[in-house]
């Protein structure tokens, strides 16, 4: 596979990172940042934080993804806090659990931004070559006291040109490149996103390891030139009029910016009478696609097909950048082959006349089922693979940064002899990502989603901050001085909600005729600030004229305050189910815990088990084919195990 | 780490004069004080030294007595479990046991898992370690029994309409979630959202509360009493279902059938759940399908846990009661001599005496039965009847199967606990709460309900958004 080269280059690292996308460039820095002398390979450094699909980072679900990648001091919150050019808070009129930042990028700039990051980060390298070949080591050279588990050690990676980068740890984040192959009707390229180059020799490296691959699919819409569309014909969507920064560190002043404005318009019945007519020219209808495509992000074809009562969806039209005139179609991906793509664009109220600067395709490409992988996001049998984003089945930016955070700092830490950080799914929408990964069966590319997490009321965009500094200034990837911030904010918060609970209102005239003013019924007995503040119609700031003794508070403090007296009953409730919840978490199991010693068990979850090698007793209990008793098997076989032990 | 606290029976269901029901737990002492009082009517519980036992009543929700016990509280960590537990001493007989076991549940303790108190007391070092083996086993046992009888108990009307209410449940949770997920899609205020579930919360929760009622008259499970009623043709053994069904004690489904077939109604007295089979009249004949209709009723004598055979007093025996004493012999039997408004053609003697016979024939082992005159047209001897049959149930003359009634529990816990979910909803939308709270109760509501049909959650609200809405850019 690699050119054969007597004089290779030869080179000592500890950490290679495979891939400079969302996930390659948040592990690149987590790793150089922690001390570890890193290199990153891209087949394109012009390509490093490519956005080759949507032109926005967060959304819902997505945007507390970029809070927490932040909190925990990693890069993707600053950077697109640097290159939006329009933001919105959506879901502003529910509950604070759901939600979320959405910013529409300059994807040149986003790009441009990453690179100079990267470029200017102490310990870490750049280059420009493709991968090929993992270099291991087997069991038997392993000195005693390695882990036992895995077989193989990973040792180093081998490029095209057979230069060998021997490291501690690789993190292999390839996005979509594994073989990629991009459809666009009967059109096939055998390139990755954006016809850049594929990599194709990785795969097999791979499966020789013993590592099980498998195909999924995804795709984007087409890009038009925003000169030939009549904005006139369509509703304009705006960004917030304050804008909020996705970065805790981000002064809110900054982001403070002249806004682009996005475009709402819709398909119509001649738009699905063009797409029914040509499905024979489809790949995916005609079978020419292998790869399974994820069901929250269908082409139109699909949608077309499968909600056929609907008349009519939506299509959103957004700048692809502010020195571009592309504009992106969300809403209308496509495999469809290039003729009828125009036919079926040009259907659509604005885009009569439009010309296509790039064609939508589909792309399928080469990804792992991540229940090979630990919660660490180490292989289970390979010591020292890490990997994160599209290679573990999971699409979408901000999902792909928030592995390769995990996969970085973990990675370093190994190396650094040092304990692994597990986020649970009671600390983080992280935690919910990576743990869906490793335990579920997962047969289509995997998003966030809000309905994902179970305590979500807890996981809040809000207090990322509150949740994560701590375990980013304990990695060592957040400053002394900002941890201390949150510490700070933290205090004042506390107290205040004390202060609040303590405060007595009594029923005099004046607070009646102040609640009566207010829409609020009258006080039979004396209240207390924070019992009024439970009322739907009172808030924080109302209250303001009954609380002479209140003292000025900042912003943020004032949301926390405000949401956890609010709420209180619920997230009372919450914190109760994640107490049992981590009861399950802190069982651990033993890695070379022998299953079939426990003839009580059912066959079924006895496979799984084995299968799939849980590390406690909770994430044994969230494999599906595993029953509550099982786990009280399970139980009683750790305890017995446990005390035979001691 | 606090526990949760649980309770069982922990004594064989039926026949013992004695039963107990263990709480086990952190709140063990606190939720027994709840439905406990001495003779002093004091609620003293949490006062009394470990190890020690106390005479007193248990007490329902409005006070009233339900039974006269004997209490004993055993602090951690000498008891059983290594946890505080409580031990209710009460009379015996599944109706008192289950009272008292869903008053203990009412007051805040959970319905133990098959296996529980076993697992608790090997994880907290109670048990020896080369008991694991067998711990294991119990646990594996226990599960695998209950998880067949709940199933195989399950009306299959019931999980149908389980099912139903859980479709519609998922359905409003997707729709929801995708609202919330993708909200320049789909717009929650505009479609008067907050009213629409409100009613179809209303209409679920009347539903479950339906079945709630319903779990205590047995029309959730196929439990209760098998009981066979038996008799010569025109005896007047419709005429007793009829009476008993007509009385409202009780109610139900009815199974398809012909007179010359058997009829089954399942009727509840005080509680205590009956399924009466009424059949075809037993005679000679040559007549294929009546003939059928008696070995029917034959069988079903056979699996019966409680006989009444119904006589027609005013027409003297033959040699068909012989025949129908004989497949009674040594069954529990009421003897319903009726029509006592007409002329008495047999009397208890003429009874005594053609068991007698029969007897003889048999090496003597039956029991003497209890006979009741009745009239069916007057409604006499009724309130005789219905007392004997509690007294036989009490006093544990009647045994069955009682796994029943504990899958029957586990079910009506479940019912209630979504039932309060779906209050809880009710509240947030009253309290002007945004609409991603609802789903959080809403949830809730649909796994307790999976819990009764055995559906694990796994997927399934991904599965149902992106099947049912059109999601994503």
């Amino acid at each position: 596979m690699s050119v054969e080269n007597k004089n290779q280059i030869r080179e000592k690292y500890d950490v290679c990172i495979v891939g400079a996308g969302h996930a390659g460039c948040e592990a690149a820095l987590a790793c150089a940042r922690l001390g570890m002398e890193t290199i990153i390979f891209t087949v394109s450094v012009d390509s490093i934080a490519l956005m080759p699909c949507n032109p926005n980072i967060g959304g819902t679900s997505k945007g507390h993804l970029v809070r927490e990648i932040d909190a925990l001091g990693g890069e993707m919150g600053k950077n697109i806090d640097k290159t939006f050019i329009q933001s919105k808070m959506l879901n502003q009129s529910k509950g604070p659990a759901v939600h979320s930042l959405r910013a529409q990028a300059d994807k040149a700039d986003y790009t441009r931004e990453m690179r100079r990051v990267l470029e200017n980060q102490e310990h870490l390298t750049i280059k420009q070559a493709e991968v090929c070949e993992l270099l291991t080591e087997s069991h038997d050279n392993m000195v005693e006291s390695d882990d036992r588990t895995a077989a193989k050690k990973i040792t180093g990676v081998k490029t095209f040109t057979g230069a060998v980068y021997e490291c501690k740890a690789v993190i292999l984040c390839t996005g979509t490149y594994l073989k990629a192959r991009c459809l666009c009707g009967e059109a096939i390229t055998y390139t990755g996103p954006n016809g850049l180059q594929p990599a194709n020799y990785l795969t097999d490296s791979l499966k020789k390891l013993g590592v099980e691959m498998r195909r999924f699919k995804t795709g984007t819409p087409a890009r038009m030139d925003g000169r030939t569309i009549d904005y006139s014909k369509m509703e304009e969507q705006l960004g917030d009029e304050r804008v909020i920064p996705f970065s805790f560190s981000t002064d809110p002043e900054d982001v403070q910016i002249d806004q682009v404005s996005c475009w709402l318009t819709y398909t119509n019945e001649k738009t699905h009478e063009i797409i029914k007519a040509n499905l024979d020219r489809s790949p995916i209808y005609a079978g020419i696609i292998e790869g399974t495509g994820p069901r929250y992000c269908p082409s139109i074809e699909d949608k077309v097909v499968k909600f056929a009562d609907k008349e009519r969806h939506q299509v959103f039209i957004e700048p692809e950048g502010i020195h571009t005139n592309e504009m992106y179609v969300g809403g209308m991906s496509s495999s469809l082959p290039e003729d009828v793509q125009l036919a079926m664009y040009r259907t659509v109220p604005g885009l009569e006349n439009c010309k296509i600067v790039r064609n939508a395709y589909a792309i399928e490409y080469d990804c792992i089922d991540p229940r090979q992988l630990y919660p660490t996001l180490e292989f289970k049998d390979i010591k020292g693979l890490f990997s994160g984003g599209q290679f573990n089945g999971s699409s979408g930016y901000e999902e792909a940064a928030a592995q390769g955070l995990i996969a970085g700092i973990n990675a370093s830490l190994t190396i650094l002899g040092k304990d692994p950080v597990v986020l649970d799914r009671s600390q983080a929408y992280i935690g919910v990502l990576i743990d869906d990964l490793v335990t579920k069966e997962n047969t289509e590319p995997y998003r966030m989603m809000t309905s994902r997490a179970e305590y979500r009321l807890l996981l809040r965009q809000d207090n990322a901050d509150l949740r994560l500094r701590e375990i980013g200034y304990e990695v060592g990837l957040v400053s002394k001085e900002v941890y201390e911030k949150t510490l700070s904010k933290k205090r004042l918060i506390d107290e205040e909600i004390i202060r609040l609970k303590n405060t007595v209102i009594g029923a005099a005239k004046e607070n009646q005729e102040f609640l009566s003013a207010h829409g609020s019924s009258s006080l039979k007995t004396a209240a207390t600030l924070a019992e009024l503040m439970c009322r739907p119609e009172l808030t924080y700031e109302i209250l303001a004229e009954i609380d002479p003794k209140r003292i000025s508070l900042p912003a943020d403090v004032v949301e926390q305050v405000e949401i956890e007296i609010k709420y209180e009953g619920y997230i009372e409730r919450q914190l109760r189910q994640v107490e049992q919840y981590k009861k399950m978490e802190k069982k651990k199991i033993p890695p070379d815990l022998d299953y079939n010693d426990v003839s009580s068990l059912r066959l079924e979850a006895r496979q799984k088990l084995i299968a799939y090698k849980p590390v406690s007793v909770g994430q044994a209990s969230r494999i599906s084919g595993v029953s509550p008793a099982d786990i009280s098997v399970l139980l009683v076989y750790l305890e017995h195990f446990y005390r035979r032990n001691t | 780490m606090k526990t949760d606290t649980i309770t069982a029976i922990a004594t064989a269901l039926s026949d013992s004069g004695i039963g107990i029901i263990r709480i086990s737990g952190d709140d063990a002492v606190l939720i027994a004080d709840k439905i406990y009082r001495n003779a002093k009517n004091e609620k003293v519980l949490s006062e009394y030294d470990s190890h020690t036992i106390h005479y007193g009543f248990i007490v329902d929700q409005d006070q009233n007595i339900v039974d006269e016990v004997m209490i004993s509280v055993m602090k951690a960590p000498r008891s059983y479990t290594a946890e505080d537990t409580v031990e209710i001493n009460c009379h015996g007989g599944i109706f008192m046991m289950r009272k008292i076991l869903e008053l203990a549940i009412w007051a805040g303790a959970r319905l133990a898992e098959p296996g529980e108190f076993t697992k608790r007391a090997f994880l907290n070092g109670r048990i020896d370690l080369s008991k694991a083996e067998a711990v294991m086993d119990i646990i594996h046992a226990k599960n695998e029994f209950a998880l067949k009888s709940s199933v195989k108990q399950l009306k299959g009307s019931v999980s149908g309409f389980i099912k139903e209410m859980r479709a519609e449940i998922i359905h409003e949770i997707a729709f929801i979630e995708s609202a919330l997920d993708d909200p320049e899609h789909f717009d929650l205020e505009s479609e008067g959202y907050g009213e629409k579930i409100l009613s179809m919360i209303n209409r679920i929760e009347e539903r479950i509360k339906d079945l709630i009622r319903s779990a205590d008259d047995g029309r959730i499970l196929k439990e209760g009493i098998q009981t066979v009623i038996v008799g010569k043709p025109n005896a007047g053994k419709s005429s007793l279902l009829n009476v008993l069904v007509g009385e409202e004690r009780a109610i139900v489904t009815d199974i398809a059938g012909t007179t010359r077939d058997i009829l089954e109604e399942t009727i509840s007295i005080d509680g205590i759940v009956f399924r009466m089979l009424d059949t075809a009249g037993i005679r000679s004949t040559e007549d294929v399908v009546e003939k059928i209709g008696v070995d029917k009723a034959k069988n079903a004598v056979e699996e019966a846990d409680l006989v009444l055979y119904v006589i027609d007093a005013s027409v003297p025996l033959d040699e068909n009661d012989a025949s129908v004493f004989k497949m009674i012999k040594d069954k529990n039997t009421i003897i319903l001599l009726n029509k006592s408004d007409l002329d008495t053609a047999v009397t208890e003697e003429n009874i005594y005496e053609f068991e007698q016979n029969d007897r003889e024939d048999s090496c003597q082992n039956g029991i003497k039965n209890k006979i009741i005159r009745t009239s069916m047209k007057e409604k006499d001897g009724i309130e005789l009847f219905l007392q004997t049959v509690k007294e036989m149930f009490f006093h544990g003359d009647i045994v069955h199967n009682d796994e029943v009634y504990i899958t029957s529990m586990r079910h009506k816990e479940a019912l209630m606990d979504a039932c309060n979910s779906l209050v809880q909803v009710k509240t947030s939308i009253e309290n002007h709460m945004p609409e991603d709270f609802y789903t959080i109760d809403l949830m809730n509501a649909y796994e307790k309900l999976g819990l009764i049909t055995g559906e694990a959650v796994e997927d399934d609200l991904v599965n149902e958004i992106f099947s049912k809405f059109c999601m994503g850019k």
